[in-house]
């Protein structure tokens, strides 16, 4: 049995040792998402009601040539954007879940390694420490684009084959731009949750956060713009169009502030190329002098790129703080 | 003496008003085995952690094979290898897979990788058990399974804080002859922090006692010794038969006897020279027959309880 362990080992340059920690970390964390439980959980209830908005969508779509004979006012965007009868769209489920399931995947990133005693353990070795934040935030993103595309690719085959919609080049790409960003929505609360993941030192405490934050932008931030708004600009029978214009556009920049609302006024806006303008002014305006058409996916693109540049800002945020914070924490667990 | 290879400066750790470690100066060479002795809460885990570069020190600095910990963490840790308390791996993984993932972070990939694990694991004794999960493992094969994974990089200092807290006995033997071999047949440089003594004592080369946050003693284990005895005092144990009233009158009146004291059953006698010759005398000539004789300040127990009454009255 040989006892002496000396081998050639390789020398490591600075850059080597930058890439070493990122791609070993990367790996194993795609790994392990894929055999948790909680992902299979995230995937699930992703999957379960998003096919639902997809099928109430189709049945909608279906009585709606069968009656007029016609399928030519529909195409497959519809299949993600077109709300069933009692039942919300596939586009609706994503902007709601997206949040948590970016959370989901990120709450337990750190104070996770820490709990289990393995976080000295992994910063005993020759890495940066931002190289344990990059590694776990890719492997996430990377597992959620997984996700999100096979879905996506999922609902454009059954659209070929139920409905037979066959998309056009356009179309497929407005479809793969609308599940880009739906990657980069999860991916801003994948981030924020790995931010509380550092700050938080119990995975009960962060996933608690990560829940409040979700709830507080997906349903009361919008109920709090209408009484902000209401109580700015008050809108009575005797106001004038103004009054109501400004009453409408301060809920509107309230309600921008929750990436939910971006995330779901830029898909709407890639998904529907009828949408011309996100305001209701010059939407008005518009619908009087415009010609009735489709904007080319140039334009459509043009009106969402302050939504696409907000939620990556957002993130990038999240980002910069978790660097700060987690360069000066004590690495010891007691 | 052997070149020196890790040097702390004047390292101190401050939290708050609280002072972990106080201007530590410490000098280990190449090779040594050093045990960084002392009670819990002595500031020991944060000088490992400051030498690793992964906790700030207030003020001075540490080097290991002039690499400054502080500045340069990446190059120190290229060549340390460190073992925390507690030590945990990724339960759901294997042995192997735990090792694998170590073995990535330092650049050692595939073929290499998979017979450096094996050659490490049949080395702890843990090939059997190479794929099966960490969650099965008991503690001491997880204690194993640190010293592989700590030398999967091969490093030039091995830094084992508490290695054997919470080990059955057995355990602890084999530990620690694996602990002796990285230094004999591996010649690397050996850092162990324990509060247990007796257990590090057979294995370190030298040790240094610490207590709240103070390098207290620091020297070869005879050499402690020496210095404990408390000078111009030597207090001896003695019990003898039939223990009767006569006995401790005898025994004051020995010449440079100072003071008897009744002890646990023994009698402790304080004299200001080593007295036990005059003593074994007046016993025999008595009639008295000998049941315990032992000069105190001698043992580890009382070098380590001496220094820490000494830390703590400072």
């Amino acid at each position: 049995m040989e006892l002496t362990a000396k081998q050639d080992l390789p020398v490591i340059t600075d850059r080597e040792a930058r890439r070493n920690g990122f791609r070993a970390l990367y790996y194993k964390e795609v790994r392990d998402y894929f055999r948790s439980l909680k992902f299979i959980i995230v995937l699930a209830l992703v999957t379960v009601l998003g096919l639902t908005g997809v099928y109430g969508a189709f049945n909608g779509i279906r009585d709606a040539i069968s009656d007029s004979g016609n399928s030519a006012t529909y195409t497959l965007l519809s299949l993600f954007t077109e709300q069933g009868a009692s039942w919300p769209s596939f586009v609706w489920f994503l902007m709601f879940l997206g949040p948590l399931v970016g959370m989901a995947l990120g709450f337990d990133a750190i104070n996770g390694e820490r709990s289990r005693r393995t976080l000295s353990r992994l910063l005993a070795q020759p890495i940066h420490r931002d190289a344990v934040i990059n590694g776990k935030f890719w492997a996430g993103v990377t597992v959620l684009a997984i996700m999100v595309f096979a879905l996506g690719f999922f609902v454009i085959g059954f659209g070929i084959a139920a409905l037979g919609l066959v998309p056009t080049l356009e179309q497929l790409l407005r479809i793969v731009i609308f599940l880009f960003f739906t990657v980069v929505y999860m991916a801003l609360f994948l981030a924020l949750s790995q931010l509380f993941s550092l700050l938080f030192r119990h995975m009960a405490t962060s996933a608690l956060m990560g829940i409040a934050v979700w709830l507080f932008l997906a349903i009361f931030l919008g109920l709090l713009a209408n009484v902000i708004a209401g109580v700015l600009f008050p809108v009575t029978d005797t106001s004038t169009v103004t009054d109501v214009l400004n009453n409408y556009r301060c809920s509107q920049f309230i309600k921008r502030l929750s990436p939910s609302t971006l995330y779901s006024e830029a898909v709407v806006t890639v998904l529907d190329p009828n949408v011309r303008t996100l305001d209701v002014v010059s939407f008005s305006l518009q619908q009087q002098n415009a010609i009735v058409g489709e904007l080319p996916l140039g334009q459509s693109l043009l009106l969402v790129w302050p939504h696409l540049t907000g939620l990556i800002a957002l993130a990038m945020i999240c980002f910069g703080v978790s660097y700060v914070v987690f360069m000066r924490q004590e690495v010891r667990a007691d | 003496m052997a070149e020196v290879i890790l040097k702390t400066e004047r390292l101190t750790k401050k939290y708050g008003r609280l002072v972990a470690v106080d201007r530590l100066n410490l000098e280990i060479a190449e090779g040594e085995v050093f045990g960084l002795l002392g009670p819990n809460g002595a500031g020991k885990t944060t000088t490992i952690l400051m030498l690793l570069g992964l906790t700030e020190p207030s003020s001075g600095k540490a080097t290991i094979y002039g690499r400054d910990c502080t500045r340069d963490p990446i190059g120190v840790k290229r060549i340390v290898g460190y073992l925390p308390d507690n030590v945990a791996f990724y339960n759901d993984m294997t042995g192997r897979e735990n090792m694998r993932f170590i073995g990535e972070m330092n650049g050692i990939y595939g073929k290499a990788a998979e017979e450096r694990i094996d050659m490490l694991l049949r080395r702890v004794g843990l090939q059997d058990v190479a794929d099966k999960k960490v969650r099965a493992y008991s503690r001491g094969m997880r204690q194993r399974l640190g010293i592989a994974d700590v030398l999967m990089k091969d490093p030039k200092v091995v830094i084992l804080d508490e290695p054997t807290l919470g080990i059955d006995p057995e355990g602890v033997h084999e530990l620690l002859s694996l602990i002796k071999e990285l230094s004999e047949k591996d010649r690397r440089t050996v850092l162990i922090s324990s509060h247990q003594l007796y257990q590090v004592q057979q294995i370190c080369s030298r040790v240094g006692i610490f207590v709240s946050g103070k390098l207290v003693a620091c020297g070869n284990i005879d050499s402690l010794r020496e210095a404990t005895r408390a000078k111009d005092i030597v207090e001896i144990e003695y019990l003898a038969r039939p223990d009767n009233a006569e006995l401790e009158q005898m025994l004051s009146a020995i010449p440079g006897v100072d003071e008897v004291k009744r002890e646990r059953g023994l009698y402790v006698v304080r004299a200001k020279q080593d007295v036990r010759d005059a003593l074994v005398a007046a016993t025999a000539e008595k009639g008295y027959s000998l049941r315990h004789l032992r000069r105190l300040g001698g043992d580890l127990d009382d070098i380590y309880r001496r220094y820490f009454e000494r830390g703590g009255a400072q």
